[in-house]
């Protein structure tokens, strides 16, 4: 398989490549603004939400520090999540691997 | 060669065992107990050393020198990444926040696991299908080759640079600081001991090292975290513990000042476990936050790695892997540096180093059995000779990104137009390796003292507003071209330290000198009382005029200090006598910028080989055709 015999302009018209990009991006993105909008909550909240993170939980353990751990469970769910999702992403890009060298071309 | 570079290794080998002798100062471990730190220093050098030995006979294409040939698994490069991650400022320097600062140290780390998400969605498999050495392979691939090259390789070579200061400089505290040798020699040998890594051994070397170091590195957290729990309890019952420590409520009670006047001991211990005794400016705590979750992504040293892997789904798991080490890491951290609060207390941990930097390494031979003891100092030994493998690998890591920077971007992409065989390539790697290996050693030197802090910071900064929004917007958006790209690297990086040139990290001496003004004045009325309290007759009140009397003379001599040091001087290394902008971390301001310069230099540069090369790009980076082809070349 070599650039030359690749048609790059038929793959991305390929309405399969269309729908993995479309289906990709719109995931991505979403992805990306939870785990970030979360992150940003964390240091948000320690600063103008003082008095509720300081609320006793159990013991000494208070809003702010469950708050600070969901952080860690957020972001490995995350990463976790893309990763079985970017399977299916990974198949759909498989089949047009497969066909690189034929989709434009009459064969 | 063979026969040179073991000659060369087992000289680089001897060197800390005969430069260490003459050299000695004070330092965190006794003196009788030098010989063990230097026995646990050599066997941790020896395995590293090892392991570039037999990495130099498989290094012999550029490829190799550059990327390990392609041949790292996910998991391995997950370690990797993790390794590089988790620099001496991470690992000591969270554990010494959260020891000295509480619950907002443990806030802090958080920003830098979650700066893996971005890695992961958006750049890792994308830059692994279309790049093959460096970043700027991946900028130039629908864009003027030469310009793209030009700008990203010094945009790289800028945040090498910072952060290999900082390591530089922090690393020969560290050993100073811990053994007593000698900065200058510490600097050097550091400097050696890379070189030894990256000249000999490339990135399969490098690979290597890292993941040795980060098992060290964790094997040892859970060691110290389970010694931890053994005596204070887990979660709740640690907690618990931490709240009614008297140590801990001391520390508070400290930062509080008068306001902790009316609390009770349980109040001011649970303040530890809230937010705000560090962290005053929430903006610039956001600032921060952006550059970190957007600058990792940009970290070259931390991109390169992605081209060690075969395809984007070892890219991925490495991430996967990086992100649950490095998480997992910072939770442990939570434990060292609460359990040093406890254990150790703060006042020990900053008699040591001021910014706590120490937490972690005296925790651990106060765990052993203190300082007198056989065990205790095994421990501070094995941390502190891990916390050093740390600081060599991470600047190997830099140095490599730096170099292929040199070598690969400028050199054979821009000066020989991408025409170089084999051989000349490597060469080419090895001499710029040097260069830069030389130049870290001379910065090292030069900025003894000097407070570096805020190069990490600054790395951060160019890393978030230069590259990423380059790196960003080349892989997802049609319209970008070469316009964009070297208005966005070039206005990125100028904000960012323009932005940092006259913020408040910046040493103004005016303001330090009417501080150390005040300070003196406000001496004599302290005397007073001091003298007083001595001469009562009361032995509680002597006792606390005493231990008074001693901070009154430590804050004395500094402001003398300060005066005598800024005497001749009024303003800021810019000619400034006070911050024009208040902001420590640009981000905020910056990151905007860097991707506002993208987006207007591509609308206003016209470039029809970008467009039509975005077919091609899109598909390849999105399902990796012949993305093993890149990596043999």
């Amino acid at each position: 398989m070599t650039a030359a015999n690749i048609n790059w302009e038929a793959i991305n018209a390929d309405p399969r490549f269309q729908n993995l990009h479309k289906k990709k991006t719109r995931f991505l993105l979403m992805l990306m603004v939870i785990a970030i909008g979360y992150y940003f909550l964390l240091p948000i909240g320690a600063a103008y939400f003082t008095d509720i993170f300081k609320i006793k939980v159990a013991g000494p353990v208070n809003v702010g520090l469950l708050f600070a751990l969901s952080e860690f469970i957020v972001a490995w769910g995350v990463a976790f999540y893309y990763s079985v999702r970017a399977k299916q992403f990974d198949e759909m890009a498989q089949a047009l691997i497969r066909d690189a060298e034929k989709i434009g071309r009459q064969s | 060669m063979k026969q040179h570079s073991k000659t060369i290794l087992a000289a680089v080998a001897a060197l800390p065992f005969l430069v260490s002798l003459p050299v000695f100062a004070q330092g965190a471990v006794a003196e009788q107990w030098r010989w063990l730190t230097f026995l646990v220093f050599g066997v941790i050098i020896a395995m590293t050393l090892f392991v570039t030995y037999i990495a130099a006979r498989r290094v012999r294409s550029a490829s190799d020198f550059y990327t390990a040939g392609g041949g790292v698994t996910g998991m391995q490069n997950g370690w990797a990444i993790a390794g590089d991650y988790l620099s001496a400022a991470s690992f000591l320097g969270i554990a010494g926040l959260i020891s000295i600062w509480g619950y907002d140290g443990f806030m802090y780390s958080v920003g830098w696991l979650v700066a893996y998400i971005t890695v992961l969605l958006v750049i890792a498999e994308p830059c692994r299908n279309i790049g093959k050495y460096t970043l700027a392979d991946i900028l130039a691939y629908r864009n003027n080759p030469k310009a793209t090259r030009i700008v990203g390789a010094l945009s790289v070579i800028t945040v090498s640079i910072f952060y290999l200061t900082a390591q530089m400089v922090g690393g020969g505290v560290l050993v100073k600081t811990l053994i007593g040798i000698d900065y200058v020699v510490s600097v050097v040998v550091v400097g050696i001991l890379m070189l030894g890594y990256v000249l000999f051994g490339g990135m399969v070397a490098t690979t290597w090292v890292q993941i040795i170091k980060a098992v060290l590195l964790v094997t040892a957290s859970i060691v110290l975290v389970i010694l931890v729990w053994a005596q204070y309890g887990f979660f709740g019952d640690f907690l618990a513990n931490v709240i009614g420590d008297a140590q801990v409520q001391g520390r508070v009670a400290q930062i509080l000042g008068d306001a902790a006047k009316n609390m009770s001991g349980q109040e001011l211990g649970q303040r530890f476990l809230e937010p705000g005794l560090l962290f005053k400016a929430p903006i610039d705590q956001i600032s921060l936050g952006m550059a970190l979750v957007f600058g990792t992504a940009g970290l070259p040293h931390i991109l390169m790695r992605f081209f060690t892997v075969p395809t984007a789904q070892e890219a991925r798991k490495s991430v996967l892997w990086a992100m649950g080490i490095i998480g997992g890491f910072y939770l442990l951290t939570l434990f060292l540096g609460m359990g040093a609060a406890m254990k150790v207390g703060a006042p020990g941990i900053m008699a040591v180093d001021a910014g706590g930097n120490m937490a972690a390494p005296l925790l651990a031979q106060a765990l052993g059995g203190g300082p007198d003891s056989l065990l205790g100092n095994f421990m501070l030994a094995f941390v502190a000779a891990v916390a050093f493998a740390t600081i060599v690998a991470v600047v190997a890591g830099l140095v490599l990104a730096a170099a292929s920077a040199i070598a690969h971007d400028l050199y054979v992409g821009v000066v020989r137009g991408e025409h170089a065989t084999q051989t000349e390539q490597v060469r080419a790697a090895r001499i710029a390796t040097v260069f830069v290996g030389a130049v870290a050693i001379i910065i090292g030197i030069a900025a003894q003292g000097q407070n570096v802090a805020h190069l990490v910071a600054l790395a951060f900064a160019v890393a978030s507003s230069a590259n990423f929004p380059c790196i960003l917007m080349t892989l997802y958006w049609k319209r970008c071209n070469t316009g964009g790209i070297v208005a966005g690297m070039l206005v990125g990086t100028l904000a960012a330290i323009g932005l940092v040139l006259v913020s408040p990290n910046m040493t103004y001496p005016k303001a330090i000198k009417a501080a150390a003004q005040t300070a003196l004045d406000g001496a004599i009325a302290k005397q007073a009382v001091i003298d007083a309290d001595l001469a009562s007759g009361d032995a509680a009140r002597a006792d606390k005029a005493k231990q008074a009397q001693a901070a009154l003379d430590k804050a004395v001599a500094k402001a003398k200090g300060d005066l005598e040091k800024f005497k001749d001087q009024e303003t800021s290394m810019v000619g400034l006598e006070k911050p024009l902008f208040e902001l420590r971390n640009p981000g905020l301001i910056s990151i905007p910028l860097g991707f506002l310069a993208v987006i207007l230099g591509s609308l206003l540069y016209r470039d029809k080989r970008a467009e039509e090369m975005w077919d091609e790009f899109y598909v390849r980076q999105n399902t990796g055709i012949l993305a093993a082809r890149a990596t043999q070349h």
